[in-house]
C-alpha cells in the first residue's frame, strides 16, 4: 500500500503547493456568484420555503467541489503526460487499482477542501440549516469520486490542453451549471424538468441539498441510487481504460 | 551466471512501422551490456517493452525470471530505468522527488540511500532545490538517481550522456561502473561508440528492429580486426584494377581493410610494382565505430547504411 499512499501524497502535495490557484481561486469565484445572485434575487425568490441565499449556498458548495474534483485528476494527468513525467508513475510496480484510487481520493480531497472553503466564506450571509449530515457527506464524497474518475478519463484521453478544456467547458460546465445549483427544477418548464432528470449532477446537488434542508426535488434515496450507479459505471470505465493501458502504455 | 534479462522473439508495430521484428536476446546477471543502433533501430522501443511503458505485440520479456506483463510488479521492482527524455516533475525539490520515487517502489525512510546517491552524483548541494531551477545536466543526474532509489539489480540507461558535459560523463561512468562491480546488471544504449567500447562487455547491434550483431565487444572487434590503411597517390598514378576492387575511395583517398599488420608489406610491394607513388599514408586500428559501420552496411545487403 506504500505505492498507493505515496501517489496519493504526491497528488495532494501537487495541488497543495499551488493552493492559491487550486483552492483559493474557486472559493472566490463561488463567493462572487453568491454576492451577485443573492443581491439580485434574495428579496424575490424563495425555494422550498427556504430564503434564496440559504438555498443557493449548498448548491454552490457542491458545484465547486465537483468542478474541482474533476479539474484535479484531469489536469494532473494531462500535465504529466505533456511533460513526460508520467513515466515516473508508470515505471514503478503500482497496480492500476492503486493508481485509480490515488487519483480519485486526491480529487475528492481537493473537492472537499474547496467545498469547505466555499461553505466557510458564504455561511456568513445565510446559515443553511443542517438536517441530515450523513446525506451531505455521502453525496459530496460520491460526487467527488465520480468527477475525479471522469477527470481521469478526460486526462487519459486528451493529448493536448485544449482537448481537455473542451471536455471541461462543453461537458462538465453545462452539466454542473444546469443541475439546479441556482434554481429548483420545479421552476422549469416541463420539458426542461424532464431533461434535468437525465443529468446525474442534478441528483448529486439535489441529494446534497436535502442534507441541509430536509426537502428536495426528488427523494434522496432515488438520488443516492442514481449517483451510486453512476459512480459504479464511471469507475468501471476508468479501471478498464487503465487496465488496457490506453494512451498511457503504448 | 543467471539470466538477468531474457527477450524472446519480441515484435512491436506502430501503425505501418515495424519497430521490433522478432528480437531475441539474453543478458546475464552482472553483465555490462550495450545496445547500439542508428536512430529508429528500435532500441528505445525494446527498452519501453522491457519497462512496461509499451506492450509487445508478440514474444516475451522477463527480468530475473519475472514476466514483464504477467508478473509486472516483481519485474518492475527489479528494474531501474533512466529514460531518454529529460523529464521532471516541476512541483518538487530533488529530495522530494527521490522520496516520492522511493515510495512508489514501496520503500519508506530511504534517506540514507538517497543521501548516498546524491553524494555520488554530486547533487548533495542541490537536494532542496526545486527541479525547475536545475540545469539540464543536473536534471539528467536526478533521472539517474530516480532510477536507483530502489537499488534495482538491473539498471537500464537509455542514452544517459546525451547533452552531458565531459566531467559529469566521467563521474557518471565511474558511478555506474562501481554499481556494475557491486553486482548490478547494466544495460546501456548510447550514440557514443567509444563509451560502449570502453564500458560494455557484450554488445547487441540493432537495425530496423532486428539484431544484426550480438557478441562480446572483444569478439566484435576481433571479427573486423586489423588495420585500416588509407593512402593518397601522387598524380598521375592510378590504382591498378586488381587493387581497386579491394579498396574504397572517398575524396581521392583509398582505404584498405587488412586482416593484420603483416598484410601491409605485400600491399606496398604491389603498389610499387604498379608504379604508384604514395603521397600520404595513414594506419588506424579497427575500433567499434568501424565495426558498427560495417555491420550496419552488411545488414542492408551491401547498400550503404543511412
Amino acid at each position: 500500500m506504500t505505492g498507493f499512499r505515496t501517489l496519493l501524497y504526491k497528488e495532494v502535495l501537487r495541488f497543495w503547493k499551488v493552493s492559491f490557484q487550486t483552492i483559493a481561486a474557486p472559493v472566490l469565484t463561488a463567493l462572487l456568484y453568491l454576492l451577485i445572485f443573492a443581491h439580485v434575487l434574495e428579496a424575490h425568490v424563495q425555494v422550498h420555503g427556504v430564503a434564496y441565499t440559504a438555498f443557493l449556498i449548498p448548491g454552490l458548495v457542491m458545484m465547486s467541489a465537483l468542478q474541482n474534483a474533476f479539474a484535479n485528476s484531469s489536469s494532473s494527468l494531462i500535465q504529466s503526460k505533456v511533460t513526460g513525467s508520467v513515466v515516473f508513475v508508470l515505471l514503478p510496480p503500482i497496480s492500476y487499482g492503486e493508481f485509480f484510487l490515488a487519483y480519485v481520493v486526491a480529487a475528492m480531497l481537493r473537492g472537499l477542501m474547496v467545498g469547505s472553503g466555499v461553505l466557510l466564506v458564504t455561511v456568513w450571509f445565510a446559515m443553511p440549516a443542517v438536517q441530515a449530515p450523513l446525506w451531505i457527506l455521502a453525496f459530496v464524497l460520491l460526487g467527488g469520486a465520480i468527477m475525479g474518475a471522469l477527470g481521469m478519463i478526460a486526462g487519459i484521453w486528451a493529448d493536448k490542453f485544449d482537448q481537455l478544456a473542451g471536455f471541461q467547458n462543453f461537458l462538465i460546465m453545462p452539466l454542473t451549471m444546469l443541475s439546479g445549483v441556482f434554481y429548483s427544477i420545479h421552476s422549469l418548464p416541463d420539458f426542461w424538468q424532464q431533461v434535468s432528470h437525465f443529468n446525474p449532477v442534478f441528483y448529486m446537488i439535489d441529494g446534497f441539498r436535502y442534507g441541509f434542508f430536509g426537502v428536495s426535488d426528488v427523494p434522496p434515496e432515488i438520488s443516492l441510487a442514481v449517483v451510486g450507479t453512476s459512480f459504479a459505471l464511471v469507475s468501471a470505465a476508468t479501471l478498464l481504460l487503465l487496465r488496457s493501458g490506453y494512451k498511457l502504455r503504448s | 551466471m543467471g539470466v538477468a534479462v531474457a527477450i524472446d522473439r519480441v515484435e512491436k508495430r506502430f501503425a505501418s512501422l515495424q519497430a521490433l521484428a522478432g528480437v531475441s536476446l539474453q543478458i546475464g546477471e552482472g553483465e555490462f551490456f550495450g545496445l547500439l543502433g542508428p536512430n529508429g533501430a528500435g532500441k528505445t522501443t525494446l527498452i519501453s517493452c522491457l519497462a512496461g511503458l509499451s506492450r509487445a505485440d508478440a514474444g516475451t520479456l522477463t527480468v530475473l525470471g519475472h514476466d514483464v506483463v504477467r508478473d509486472y510488479r516483481a519485474a518492475r521492482r527489479l528494474l531501474g530505468v533512466v529514460p531518454q527524455e529529460l523529464v521532471f516533475d516541476p512541483f518538487f525539490s530533488v529530495r522530494e522527488t527521490l522520496r516520492i520515487q522511493s515510495g512508489y517502489f514501496g520503500i519508506r525512510n530511504n534517506d540514507d540511500w538517497i543521501d548516498e546517491i546524491l553524494a555520488n552524483l554530486d547533487l548533495d548541494a542541490k537536494a532542496d532545490t526545486n527541479m525547475r531551477r536545475l540545469s539540464g545536466g543536473m536534471k539528467r543526474r536526478v533521472l539517474v538517481a530516480q532510477a536507483l532509489v530502489h537499488k534495482p539489480p538491473v539498471i537500464v540507461l537509455d542514452e544517459p550522456t546525451a547533452g552531458v558535459d565531459v566531467e559529469l560523463r566521467q563521474g557518471l561512468w565511474q558511478f555506474v561502473r562501481r554499481l556494475n562491480r557491486d553486482g548490478h546488471t547494466v544495460i546501456l544504449t548510447t550514440h557514443y561508440l567509444e563509451e560502449a567500447e570502453s564500458l560494455c562487455g557484450r554488445i547487441a547491434m540493432l537495425k530496423q528492429g532486428r539484431v544484426v550483431a550480438l557478441d562480446s565487444t572483444s569478439n566484435l572487434l576481433a571479427r573486423f580486426a586489423g588495420q585500416t590503411v588509407t593512402l593518397r597517390l601522387a598524380p598521375p598514378a592510378v590504382l591498378p584494377q586488381q587493387l581497386a576492387t579491394r579498396a574504397t575511395i572517398a575524396d581521392g583517398d583509398w582505404t584498405f581493410h587488412l586482416a593484420g599488420a603483416r598484410e601491409i608489406e605485400p600491399l606496398l610491394a604491389e603498389l610499387r610494382q604498379a608504379g604508384c607513388v604514395i603521397e600520404e599514408l595513414r594506419l588506424t586500428q579497427t575500433d567499434l565505430e568501424d565495426v558498427f559501420l560495417r555491420v550496419m552496411h552488411n545488414a542492408t545487403g551491401g547498400r550503404s547504411s543511412d
